[in-house]
């Protein structure tokens, strides 16, 4: 469906009150949507803000404007041996590019399958797959990490990266697209021109979903980047470490990196900034996005 | 060629018995692996070992033969530390040798655990330490990391008689004088300690900063360990009058409401605060307190800046002592020279320890040292306004008993502050906070068991 | 003819290909969940843990011990707990959600500036839990400006701190929810919203209906698929909270564990003793839940979907 606005209701002739009820009800929006803005974002406000100062006088009092230790704060955070933010972007980039990327891909592969082909169990595959949208994913971490322990297969990246081959709902949102963008002729005509099935998926399907692809791409990357529970579980070496995981140790108030605030910020700052600033030059396509082709009309 | 066949699997059987024994290279190591939980060894490390020459910028430390000094520091807290090095140890004998945990710190909370476990090296017979050389440590340090079939299984650097820390300007102001022997007689028991809060607190001052203060005073002096025999918990009476206490001070507002280590805690010992003391050991003087108590860390740190120089410390009510940490050499290490080496100079050898002590106020485990600068009229600190406190602790460090520890402390202690702190501000009962208490720790140890008799 | 010649086409030859295309999502779900599901079951009968982290204990077959462990202790509190703190922040999100589709979708008002609106409400979606956590730990915790702000207006006493409060930690954690998934919400009831055929609203406009009549008669039924979506997805996920509560109140679900939520719990058995049996027992019990509130949306979505499959594939 086209961004289609609200039926033209035959508006009652311009008259006065007409206008001005629209007027007021204008102004109250307006304000609420202020007001909400400001509730989401002053923390963001006062993050940046803190950042920029030095720990004791973030400890005395609070400031709306900027102080002058943001190079200084900094400076302290890269030379801090033992936090290593900018290994610790760069392992969760690592395994979030990865991530995404097998992700995008596979459940792609796996929709097509499900969508263009005739097979016995297709009915059953395709709920199997709703199904195990459904089921809470870390029913089954125990029994993962327990084997994973026992083997001694922890620490690596390999069990972060490989199992998102599986993404129910990534799956689910290339179906859905695919039901209104994939037409049988298209790849029937293929056939008849001789490209084999796995070409046909990847010259000519690909292409096709680009749009499907690049939203989901972003989606399973964030949620590999922000993902904390599994992670703290499996990765053990600090050199391994993702910014989940820096962060849960600044929690940890006996940890002297903490002593100084200012750090703290800056660590914070630089784990949440970047996505934030890629996230508003690339908003418009991300929130079309979200329901691109998911929802029916 | 029945010859050949049988010498061909002569050698195969050979083969595959030397491949199964567990044989490792035990010494000549390039990498010598650390594991802490924060930077206070890492500090005294860099500073104090005659062998490093510098710390690159990945973090590694470099030693003059060429050795790679690698740290792996994980926060204690939530068990976190202990979880990292456990899997580790568990590991270690499938690890690369570059890889594999040479030296592990542990603390009393949980010292037993690992000392009579397999991954702790022996120091005596198996990295060639001898009796004369740990002749002048105290002994109560040696007793704590000795297995219970007598081996052993690491050194200290620091003994840790318990102290409290007071203000000498609020001393001035409420008890009329600042001086060390005076105050100590404010505070030379608990009933003494009790009313001196209550001056305190009608001068507009409190005495504590938190709840968990004075809590190792009090549980390092309980007459039997936490767990029994039978893994049951038995709760001291000690522990009973910690909570009282503490209950009492918190309605009372002769504390400021924080936890260990929270920035509430932390801004308490700086220029702003209003708190009289803290229950500190020695190794907290330079290593928290000092930074904490100046106005601004980026001046130089002497007096004028902040409360430097306005810091005392007394003996307080009860000889108590705080952690200490001990090194400990892992088995499958492949550096048992260097370990040895690292023991015997920052745990043993006089000079290197002095020094610690005079640059850091740490009261280091070296008998003759500590007597000497005891007794010496001229040294005094000066972030303490002057005070040899050396002299103090020189007894009080002999007198240190670890007969009431558990491997479980940690735990214990944790779970403990957590549930009484609800009860503390009022958020729930004591019995609930009791009932808390067992419920929370019988998921941290299943194997414990509440005292039913 | 030429229907006959396609079928015939699609269903012989290739059909084998669909095998192929679906195989590694199978494969690799069989290795990374089927069997590690299998394992989780079947530890939760038996008593298995590290004592000390260290000491293996067991595994001890005992059968439903460790369920019935689980049940008598404060596990149906703990479920309670996580239901608060989701419901605490869906309340708000649905209403406040509701209301931002409605005003964005309204022509009539001529609102400039929605996609700087939009998008700022959907950024927190994106934002790193644990760090989001952590700034508010900070912001909130007893030395952070808002006490400060609170204590300097006499609003609250010397020693005051928000996270020793049930009430006032879950209203924080709520508010976090609120703020993470409200944008997200909002988008989807925008689609359905501008999904509704306009001759529906234009008939009932002719017919005299109010504006207010028209949105709860016409636009909210028609909005049912959307918030049962919405609700089951949201309830999902609420039952699996661990990233916010956990680090603001550092894995100890404070005060009086009041804050704990299941993964919380399940955390806190694998910490110190690698507790096998228990921690498998409480997700399968985890499991069970999901499952039965997974039923309802089974029944919604996927009678759609399964109709519209044979729609589509023929």
């Amino acid at each position: 469906m086209e961004a289609q606005l609200q039926p033209q209701i035959k508006p009652k002739p311009n008259s006065f009150w007409y206008q001005f009820n629209i007027v007021l009800q204008r102004i109250v929006v307006y304000t609420f949507l202020i007001l909400l803005s400001f509730l989401f974002l002053f923390w963001m406000y006062v993050l940046i803000i803190n950042a920029t100062r030095p720990s004791s006088q973030i400890q005395q009092s609070f400031s709306a404007l900027p102080g002058t230790f943001l190079f200084t704060n900094f400076n302290t955070m890269i030379n801090n041996t033992n936090i290593r933010l900018v290994e610790a972007l760069w392992n969760s980039f690592f395994i979030a590019s990865l991530s995404a990327l097998l992700s995008t891909y596979f459940s792609a592969l796996t929709a097509y399958g499900i969508h263009m082909y005739h097979f016995k169990l297709r009915k059953i595959a395709y709920v199997f797959i709703l199904i195990v949208m459904i089921i809470p994913s870390q029913v089954a971490t125990i029994g993962l990490l327990s084997i994973l322990y026992q083997f001694r297969l922890t620490d690596n990246y390999f069990v972060l990266i490989v199992p998102a081959i599986s993404s129910p709902a990534t799956f689910f949102f290339m179906k859905q697209y695919m039901e209104s963008v994939l037409p049988f002729e298209i790849v029937e005509s293929a056939r008849v021109d001789g490209s084999g099935e796995i070409r046909t998926f990847h010259q000519i399907v690909l292409p096709m979903i680009k749009p499907a692809l690049a939203v989901q791409f972003i989606f399973s990357f964030v949620g590999s980047w922000n993902s904390f529970f599994f992670p703290a579980m499996i990765i053990k070496s600090p050199n391994k470490r993702t910014v989940p995981l820096i962060i849960s140790e600044l929690r940890q108030l006996s940890n002297p990196a903490t002593f100084d605030l200012g750090l703290v910020y800056m660590v914070i700052v630089c784990a949440v900034i970047p996505l934030v600033v890629v996230y508003f030059i690339f908003s418009k396509h991300i929130i079309k996005g979200v329901t691109l082709g998911s929802i029916k009309g | 060629m029945k010859k050949l066949l049988v010498s061909m699997l002569l050698v195969v059987v050979g083969l595959v018995l030397i491949a199964c024994t567990e044989s490792y290279e035990t010494d000549g190591g390039e990498v010598l692996v650390i594991r802490a939980w924060n930077t206070e060894f890492q500090d005294r490390f860099r500073a104090y070992y005659p062998e490093y020459k510098e710390t690159k910028t990945d973090g590694t430390d470099l030693l003059k033969d060429g050795t790679v000094v690698k740290w792996i520091i994980t926060p204690n807290e939530n068990n976190a530390y202990q979880n990292a090095l456990d899997q580790d140890l568990l590991n270690q004998s499938s690890a690369a040798q570059n890889d594999r945990i040479d030296i592990f710190l542990i603390e009393a909370d949980y010292a037993l655990k690992y000392v009579n476990s397999q991954y702790s090296l022996d120091i005596k017979a198996d990295l060639g330490i001898t009796d004369a050389q740990l002749s002048n440590q105290y002994k109560y340090t040696q007793e704590i990391v000795t297995s219970s079939d007598g081996k052993l299984k690491g050194t200290s650097w620091q003994a840790t008689p318990g102290l409290f820390a007071y203000r000498a300007d609020i001393a001035r102001e409420v008890l009329g004088t600042d001086d060390p022997v005076e105050v100590q007689k404010a505070i030379a028991n608990w009933d003494k300690f009790d009313e001196t809060a209550e001056d305190m607190k009608a001068a507009g001052y409190n005495m504590l900063a938190g709840y968990d203060d004075a809590y190792r005073v009090f549980s390092n002096n309980m007459s039997k360990p936490w767990v029994n025999a039978n893994n049951e918990i038995e709760v001291d009476q000690n522990i009973t009058r910690w909570i009282e206490q503490t209950k009492e001070y918190t309605t009372k507002g002769y504390n400021k409401g924080a936890s260990l280590w929270d920035s509430v805690w932390q801004s308490e010992q700086g220029p702003s605060g209003k708190t009289f003391g803290f229950f500190y050991s020695t190794w907290g003087i330079n290593f928290t307190l000092l930074g904490n108590s100046l106005a601004n860390p980026d001046q130089p740190a002497e007096v004028g800046n902040g409360l430097y120089g306005e810091w005392r410390v007394a003996k307080g009510p009860q000889s108590w002592y705080w952690g200490g940490t001990w090194i400990v050499g892992a088995k499958y290490s492949d550096n048992r020279t260097l370990v040895k080496d690292v023991m015997l100079k920052l745990t043993t050898d006089k000079a290197i320890m002095k020094k610690i002590t005079v640059d850091t106020q740490d009261y280091t485990n070296h008998k003759a040292a500590m007597l000497e600068l005891a007794n010496d009229p001229e040294f005094g600190s000066a972030f303490l306004g002057g005070q040899n406190h050396i002299k103090l602790f020189v007894e009080s460090a002999n007198a240190i008993s670890l007969d009431a520890i558990s491997p479980y402390d940690q735990g214990i202690t944790e779970t403990l502050q957590a549930a009484m702190k609800d009860y503390f501000v009022g958020t729930v009962t004591l019995d609930k906070a009791w009932e808390n208490f067992y419920t929370n720790l019988k998921v941290k140890h299943p194997e414990l068991k509440e005292k039913t008799s | 003819m030429e229907d006959k010649k396609k079928k015939k086409f699609n269903n012989n030859m290739y059909s084998k290909w669909g095998y192929i295309f679906i195989a590694p999502f199978f494969v690799i779900y069989g290795i990374f969940s089927v069997i590690p599901l299998a394992m989780t079951i079947y530890y939760s009968f038996f008593e298995y843990y590290f004592s000390m982290g260290l000491f293996p204990v067991g595994p001890n077959f005992i059968g439903f011990a460790n369920y019935t462990e689980l049940l008598a202790g404060p596990f149906w509190q703990i479920l309670g707990n996580t239901f608060i703190m989701w419901g605490m922040g869906f309340v708000p999100q649905i209403v406040i959600s509701l209301l931002l589709a409605v005003w964005f979708t309204d022509s009539r008002l001529k609102l400039k500036g929605l996609g700087f609106f939009k998008s700022v409400i959907y950024m927190p979606n994106l934002v790193m839990a644990s760090a989001f956590s952590m700034i508010f730990f900070m912001l909130f915790g007893q030395n952070g400006p808002i006490v400060k702000a609170l204590f300097d207006a006499g609003i609250v006493a010397e020693n005051f701190d928000i996270f020793d409060t049930v009430w006032g930690t879950r209203a924080v954690i709520g508010f976090m929810n609120f703020v993470m998934w409200t944008g997200n919400t909002t988008i989807l009831l925008m689609a359905g919203i501008m999904g509704i055929d306009p001759t529906l609203m234009e008939a009932a406009e002719v017919d005299g209906a109010s504006r207010s009549q028209i949105f709860f008669k016409i636009t909210m039924p028609l909005l049912k698929p959307i918030f049962i979506f919405v609700l089951i997805t949201s309830m999902l996920g609420g039952l699996q909270m661990y990233d916010v509560p956990a680090i603001l109140t550092n894995q100890t679900g404070s005060p009086d564990n009041s804050n704990l939520t299941i993964m919380m719990r399940l955390q806190q058995y694998l910490q110190n003793s690698s507790n096998y049996g228990m921690s498998g027992a409480i997700s399968v019990l985890l499991f069970i839940i999901g499952g039965a509130a997974s039923l309802l949306v089974f029944r919604s979505l996927i009678k759609n979907d399964l109709v519209s499959l044979d729609k589509v594939g023929n």
